[in-house]
C-alpha cells in the first residue's frame, strides 16, 4: 500500500544503508527530506520515522519499496566492493541492479537519481596526465575484469543520463575516502598494522573523510545539477607515506615483474585490502580534478589529510593500549 | 669528544649543497603545493631543493653555465619556455631548469616533459615527478597552464636530442604542439637558443636496431659521461600569439620562433670563446 508523503518534503530512497556513507547522508538528510532506507547485505536499524529493508537491487522485490512509497529521489551508494563476493554476483548486484533501479525510477516517476560511482572507473595507468577530468577515457576495464562493473554501472548512467533526462543523474566519482566505518580496500588497508608497499614506486593519492563525502552527496542532492563530477580535494599525498601517516608498519613487496606483487597477493589471500587487480593503484596514480564539482555546487571539504589520517593513527594506538 | 661530534658526512654534505642562498630561490618560487609538499604532478620542495642543489654545481662549476636575457622570462603566470634539444640525455632541460629556478629577476620552477617510458621504472619516474618532471602528455601541459606554471619544451623532440654529432647545431623538423597550447592558453612563448650541450656528449653513431630492442629512443655511440662543454643559454623576447585561422598559419608560427631559436644559437655562438 502506497503511504502518503508528507506534503513539501522529497521521499528520497538511500540505497547500501549499512555503510558508513549511507548512515551518514541519512543522517543528514532525515528532517529535511523522508528517507526510505534499503541494503542488499541486512535490513538497517534506522531511526524511528525512516523505513528500512533488506532488498536484492536486481531483484523483483526492490518494486516492493517503489509501490510502497511515492520517491522522489534515489541516492544509489550501495554496491558490493570489488573485494566482495564473486564477479558473478558482484556483476549482478552492481549491474544489472543499477539498471533495475533506473528502470524502476522511471517507471515510477522519479525526479532525480544521483549515483555513487568511484576513481577506480579511470584505471592506473602510467600514462594517465594528472588532474583527470570527467572526460577521460575509462580504462579500469582495461587494467582489469575485476572492476569492469564499475566501469558499466557508469556507462549505464551516461545512457540513462542523456536517453531520460526526466531522471536528472548525477554521478559521482570520488576519490579514496576514508574514516570511521568505512569498509572499502583502502580504509582495510589502513587499519592494519602491516601495509604492502610496492618497492620504488610511491604514487600520489587524494583521500576524503567520509563525513566530507556525505556532504559533498548532500550539496549535489541539493544542487541537482545533473552531470558527471570528481570529487577530490586539492591534497596530495604519495601512499607510502599516507601509511605511514596512519601509523602502519610499511611492508615492501617486490615490484617487477609487474606479475610478482599480483601473485604475492594472490597466493596470501590479501583481496579484501591489496587485492592483486588494485595493484596498479598502487603503482601508477589516479588524480583528479575536482574543481568542476566545487564550482557548481560550492563544496570544500572541512577535514585535511592530517585529521583523516588520525582517525587510523588513534585506532591502532587504542588497539595497542592494555 | 661526547656532544661535539662531527655532524654526519651526508648532513655536511647536504648544507654544502643546499646554501642558504638555494633555500631563498625556492622559497620564492610561486609555487602552491598541498599540506604534505606535493603537487598534483608530484613535486616535492624537498627533493627539489636537493636535485637543485646537484645540478646548480653542476651549472656553475661543470658546465661553466653563462645566461642571458633572463630577464625576459616573467616572474609570474603561464609561460612556455621553447628551446633547442642536443646532447643525447637531456642536460640542456636540467640547465635551463637551473636558470630559471635561480634567475635573479624572479626564480621559476619549470616543469620538463619526461618520456613515457619513465613512470613504469621503479624509483626514476617518482624521482624524476618530485624534480618537477611530467610525462609529455597534451592534458598534463594544460592543465600546468591553467595553473600559472612555466613549462620547457623541446619541439624537436628525440629528433634533437638524439642527433648526431656532425648535424650539431641543425634544428631538426619543430613539432606544432606547443604552438596550440600557447594559442588555446594565451600563454607567452620565451625562446631560448643553447649553446655547448652539443659539445657534452657527441655522438658519431646511433645504433638503430639494438635501441629498437631495447624500447630506447636511440643509442649513441659516444662518451659514457657528460664532457664539460661550456654551456651559453641566450633567452628571447618573449611573444604571444593569437589563435591562427588555419593550421597554415600554426606551421607559420612555428618557424618564426624556430627561427628566433636559430638567431639565439648564432648569438650564443658568437658569445662562446672555447668549447671546454
Amino acid at each position: 500500500m502506497a503511504v502518503a508523503s508528507e506534503p513539501g518534503k522529497k521521499t528520497v530512497l538511500v540505497t547500501g544503508a549499512a555503510g558508513s556513507l549511507a548512515r551518514r547522508v541519512i543522517g543528514r538528510l532525515h528532517g529535511p527530506c523522508r528517507v526510505i532506507a534499503v541494503d542488499f547485505r541486512q535490513k538497517v536499524e534506522t531511526d524511528a520515522g525512516i523505513p528500512s529493508y533488506r532488498v536484492e537491487y536486481h531483484k523483483r522485490g526492490f518494486e516492493d519499496v517503489f509501490l510502497a512509497h511515492p520517491i522522489d529521489a534515489v541516492i544509489h551508494i550501495g554496491r558490493f566492493f570489488p573485494h566482495e563476493k564473486t564477479r558473478d554476483l558482484r556483476y549482478n548486484a552492481n549491474v544489472l541492479g543499477t539498471k533495475h533501479l533506473l528502470d524502476l525510477a522511471r517507471k515510477y516517476g522519479v525526479g532525480q537519481v544521483l549515483i555513487h560511482s568511484t576513481y577506480f572507473v579511470y584505471g592506473a595507468s602510467p600514462y594517465n596526465p594528472a588532474l583527470l577530468d570527467e572526460d577521460a577515457p575509462l580504462k579500469a576495464s582495461e587494467v582489469t575484469q575485476d572492476l569492469v562493473d564499475a566501469v558499466e554501472v557508469e556507462s549505464l548512467a551516461n545512457i540513462y543520463l542523456w536517453k531520460y533526462p526526466q531522471l536528472n543523474i548525477t554521478i559521482l566519482r570520488p576519490c579514496n575516502v576514508l574514516g570511521p566505518g568505512v569498509r572499502n580496500s583502502m580504509s582495510l588497508l589502513l587499519s592494519r598494522r602491516l601495509a604492502p608497499v610496492l618497492v620504488g614506486f610511491a604514487p600520489l593519492m587524494q583521500f576524503l573523510h567520509v563525513e566530507d563525502m556525505a556532504a559533498a552527496i548532500e550539496c549535489a542532492f541539493q544542487g541537482n545539477r545533473p552531470g558527471i563530477y570528481n570529487v577530490a580535494p586539492e591534497d596530495y599525498v604519495p601512499y607510502p607515506q599516507a601509511v605511514e601517516e596512519c601509523g602502519c608498519r610499511k611492508l615492501p613487496i617486490p615490484s617487477i615483474p609487474p606479475l610478482l606483487p599480483r601473485a604475492i597477493s594472490r597466493t596470501l589471500n590479501w583481496n579484501a585490502f591489496f587485492p592483486p587487480y588494485l595493484v596498479n593503484y598502487f603503482k601508477y596514480p589516479v588524480i583528479l580534478d575536482g574543481r568542476l564539482f566545487r564550482a557548481t555546487f560550492g563544496w570544500k571539504p572541512k577535514r585535511t589529510l592530517n585529521d583523516i589520517f588520525s582517525y587510523y593513527r588513534k585506532q591502532k594506538l587504542a588497539l595497542a593500549s592494555p | 669528544m661526547p656532544g661535539f661530534a662531527k655532524p654526519h658526512f651526508a648532513e655536511k654534505l647536504y648544507g654544502r649543497l643546499v646554501t642558504p642562498e638555494l633555500e631563498r630561490w625556492v622559497a620564492s618560487i610561486p609555487k602552491p603545493v598541498g599540506s604534505y609538499g606535493y603537487d598534483p604532478w608530484g613535486y616535492n620542495e624537498d627533493r627539489f631543493k636537493l636535485a637543485l642543489g646537484v645540478a646548480k654545481w653542476l651549472y656553475d662549476r661543470y658546465f661553466r653555465v653563462t645566461a642571458h636575457g633572463l630577464e625576459h622570462v616573467p616572474k609570474t603566470g603561464r609561460v612556455l619556455v621553447v628551446a633547442n634539444h642536443s646532447g643525447q640525455l637531456p642536460m640542456d632541460g636540467v640547465l635551463l631548469g637551473v636558470a630559471l629556478a635561480t634567475n635573479p629577476h624572479g626564480p621559476r620552477l619549470a616543469r620538463a616533459m619526461i618520456e613515457r617510458f619513465f613512470p613504469t621504472v621503479p624509483w626514476i619516474g617518482n624521482y624524476l615527478n618530485a624534480l618537477g618532471g611530467v610525462i609529455g602528455d597534451p592534458v598534463n601541459c594544460s592543465k600546468m597552464l591553467e595553473l600559472e606554471e612555466a613549462i620547457i619544451v623541446f619541439p624537436e623532440g628525440v629528433r634533437g636530442s638524439g642527433k648526431l654529432y656532425k648535424h650539431r647545431y641543425q634544428l631538426q623538423r619543430f613539432g606544432t604542439g606547443f604552438m596550440h597550447l600557447a594559442m588555446n592558453h594565451q600563454a607567452p612563448i620565451v625562446p631560448v637558443g643553447i649553446v655547448g650541450c652539443e659539445e657534452t656528449m657527441p655522438a658519431i653513431a646511433n645504433l638503430r636496431s639494438l635501441a629498437r630492442w631495447l624500447g630506447l629512443p636511440y643509442l649513441p655511440v659516444a662518451p659514457p659521461v657528460p664532457l664539460p662543454a661550456r654551456v651559453v643559454l641566450n633567452f628571447g623576447a618573449p611573444r604571444s600569439f593569437a589563435p591562427a585561422a588555419s593550421e597554415a598559419e600554426v606551421n607559420g608560427r612555428v618557424e618564426e620562433v624556430k627561427a628566433q631559436i636559430r638567431a639565439l644559437i648564432d648569438a650564443g655562438l658568437k658569445q662562446r670563446k672555447s668549447v671546454f
